[in-house]
């Protein structure tokens, strides 16, 4: 009654219409505050695009010219061909030529490779006297889908090495047999593989967006003024941030490793002090990403799409979904500027081959740059005035 | 130059401009503040007030200008003076998911004071928080925080106070507990500078500075502004003032009138002309005029209105 009682036939229609009314004021804000959010505007833009660039051109799931390093005991023409015959399969690119069985081990254990052919002493002669000696090939099994599909081309690198080469007269059978050695994960078990790897994974996303949240939440919540305005330096608020959440990752990271341990059987061959400062190193290099991502963005939204960002490229590209050997050389650059990157080797090398310290030394300093790069522009962003 | 050098200056800047984005917001803004004195900044909203605080204490760098601040230089020396300047923001800035206790001890620790939890327990009673030091400083009313506020900036013996609009939206029994509390505190040789829109405020202070639109129109004590402005003020008592301020607005030499609870407050400048224009309206059955002295209101208003014409 009291909307007819009113002569005023427009409040009528308003109320009639209210839902809608109220719902189109509210859409209108809304689309008003992401017009001047251009940060978000831009993410909405660039995270599809960037997730299938990478997935498009980067993402291979059988990988070929894997690195291969090569234990050249006899210098034949046979064992020539061999070798020539393993490239032609294009799954294996020779790499590194090694003169011992250590350095073999040590290239294996930090990844640098993922196969060692090792072509044994006195091979051609041991074939043509028909004693049919084996040709070692061990690869790298912890990541099963790299490994796979080059494992399965040794069985034609035979007949191919002999139509090359050789008239040993005709050959009834193999003359020499190819024994591959899947080492680290002999059962090929991708659950070995991605156990170690979610370790990174998961401290990866949780890390950076405990930090990068932490500046611009001073700055909504108005404590950032008072704070300005105080004797502290943009190195210790810096500090002050980032040591609380080592611990947290730090207990985040053995929660992890123990359910990995005790409930999937993922073993850890090599030292867990080891691991448990490696894992400390990336995680402080993670907050300290977060960190700078904070000094950069002007609010929280932006803190965590910038977050997912940085996020989304680390899953595709560190070699943890994906084999990393398998990516285009550009990919390749990306990925190494990625502590994911570093950290899924150490972490799979210390836990499924044994790896130690010295195995790791590329990876650990790459890591400790990466946290010193995003600490020195994240000091120097950190904005000591209100300007 | 020294931070506790006995020129008896506590704040002594010279030609402070500072632009946002082309917009200038102070303008060749100068000023003294003597130690020991409670220095009232008084200015319409956006007149520059707290761009010129945070310029004070290295928040903020001038475009152009110079001074110092305690004897330190504002440009090269913002570190030393954050040391001894307590800042109290026109926003609530403590963490409100902080207790009162807590925020009290990070900023004790932050300026290094040795004993951290004596001096916030100490603060805690002086500011008569005791019995709510575990209570969350956001759930604190608004009285409650402004005082956590205060105390947080005097806890670590600044030599000077930056207030910036302390008592906005404060209740009047707090607002005069705050002042008592400001008077003690440069009873002890504190410096105060603080800005507020409130008139009863401003007379509180020992000395008073007007800023509109970036510009420093006047300073000095109440006294001195009042007569500086040379206003001449008649106050109307009587029936329809509504109707009589409207015939009266415009006309010549009347500079301002402004309605003041049941009385109407007619000012100008120029006496004479002032006397000449408001003249038909003396002897009207129900009005009674009085020359009275302007308010500092008056004055302000005054100000405003003029500076408005001028610089915008």
């Amino acid at each position: 009654m009291s909307a007819t009682d009113l002569s005023d036939h427009g409040h009528d229609i308003r109320e009639r219409f209210g839902f809608w009314r109220r719902s189109y004021a509210m859409v209108v804000k809304e689309f008003i505050q992401l017009r001047r959010d251009r940060v978000s505007f831009a993410m909405i833009v660039m995270i599809p695009v960037m997730q299938l660039l990478l997935f498009g051109y980067a993402i291979n799931t059988t990988p070929h010219n894997l690195p291969s390093a090569v234990l050249l005991q006899e210098d034949s023409d046979l064992a020539r061909s061999v070798l020539k015959a393993l490239e032609n399969t294009a799954y294996f690119r020779f790499t590194r030529e090694v003169h011992d069985v250590d350095e073999f081990d040590n290239l294996l254990k930090s990844g640098k490779v993922l196969f060692g052919v090792e072509i044994p002493r006195g091979f051609e002669r041991a074939v043509r006297r028909g004693d049919k000696p084996a040709l070692l090939v061990a690869a790298d099994a912890t990541d099963p889908v790299a490994a796979s599909a080059a494992l399965g081309s040794l069985g034609m690198v035979v007949q191919t090495a002999l139509q090359h080469d050789l008239y040993i007269g005709d050959p009834p059978e193999m003359p020499f047999e190819i024994r591959a050695h899947a080492r680290y994960n002999p059962a090929a078990s991708s659950r070995l593989n991605i156990v170690p790897g979610l370790v990174g994974t998961i401290l990866t996303m949780t890390m950076l967006i405990f930090t990068a949240l932490s500046v611009t939440r001073e700055v909504e919540r108005g404590t950032m003024e008072s704070l300005l305005s105080m004797p502290i330096k943009p190195v210790e608020v810096m500090f002050g941030k980032i040591i609380p959440y080592v611990l947290v990752g730090f207990i985040q990271a053995f929660l992890i490793l123990s359910i990995g341990v005790l409930l999937f059987g993922v073993p850890v061959l090599g030292s867990l002090t080891l691991l448990a400062l490696l894992s400390t190193l990336f995680i402080t290099t993670n907050l300290a990403i977060g960190y700078t991502f904070s000094t950069i963005v002007q609010n929280q939204l932006q803190a965590m799409q910038m977050s997912m960002m940085f996020f989304l490229p680390s899953i595709l590209l560190s070699g943890f979904m994906f084999p990393f050997a398998g990516m285009p050389v550009w990919a390749q650059y990306l990925g190494e500027g990625l502590p994911l990157t570093h950290y899924v080797r150490i972490v799979r090398a210390i836990m499924l081959k044994g790896a130690t310290v010295q195995n790791l030394q590329y990876d650990t300093l790459a890591l400790a740059a990466l946290m010193l790069v995003a600490m020195v522009i994240a000091v120097t962003r950190f904005r000591r005035t209100l300007d | 130059m020294n931070g506790t050098a006995g020129n008896g200056i506590a704040i002594d800047v010279k030609g402070l401009t500072k632009s946002f984005a082309g917009r200038e917001v102070v303008h060749d803004l100068s000023m003294q503040v003597k130690r020991g004195s409670i220095y009232g900044f008084l200015g319409p909203n956006g007149s520059g007030k707290t761009t010129t605080i945070r310029m004070l204490c290295g928040l903020l760098t001038p475009d152009s200008g110079e001074g110092t601040c305690l004897g330190y230089d504002i440009r090269r020396d913002a570190e030393r003076i954050k040391r001894q300047v307590g800042y109290m923001t026109q926003r609530f800035s403590l963490y409100q998911d902080l207790s009162v206790r807590e925020n009290l001890e990070f900023v004790a620790r932050l300026y290094g004071m040795r004993d951290a939890r004596g001096a916030a327990g100490e603060m805690i009673k002086r500011l008569g928080l005791s019995g709510r030091e575990e209570q969350l400083a956001g759930e604190l009313s608004g009285g409650w925080k402004q005082r956590l506020a205060l105390g947080a900036c005097t806890l670590p013996n600044p030599q000077l106070l930056l207030l910036d609009e302390p008592t906005a939206g404060v209740d009047p029994k707090a607002r005069r507990d705050f002042w008592n509390e400001i008077h003690a505190l440069a009873a002890e040789g504190l410096t105060v500078l603080v800005s507020t829109h409130y008139m009863d405020e401003a007379e509180r202070c020992h000395e008073i500075a007007y800023i509109a639109y970036g510009h420093l129109l006047t300073h000095g004590t109440v006294d001195e502004v009042i007569a500086k402005s040379a206003l001449t003020t008649y106050t109307v008592t009587g029936d329809d003032l509504n109707g009589l301020a409207a015939e009266l607005t415009g006309k010549p030499s009347v500079d301002m009138v402004a309605p003041f609870g049941t009385s109407l407050h007619v000012s100008g400048r120029d006496v004479a002309a002032l006397e000449a224009s408001i003249a038909p309206w003396r002897d009207k059955d129900g009005l009674h005029w009085q020359r009275s002295h302007p308010s500092l209101e008056d004055v302000f208003i005054e100000l405003m209105n003029r500076s408005k014409d001028n610089f915008q």
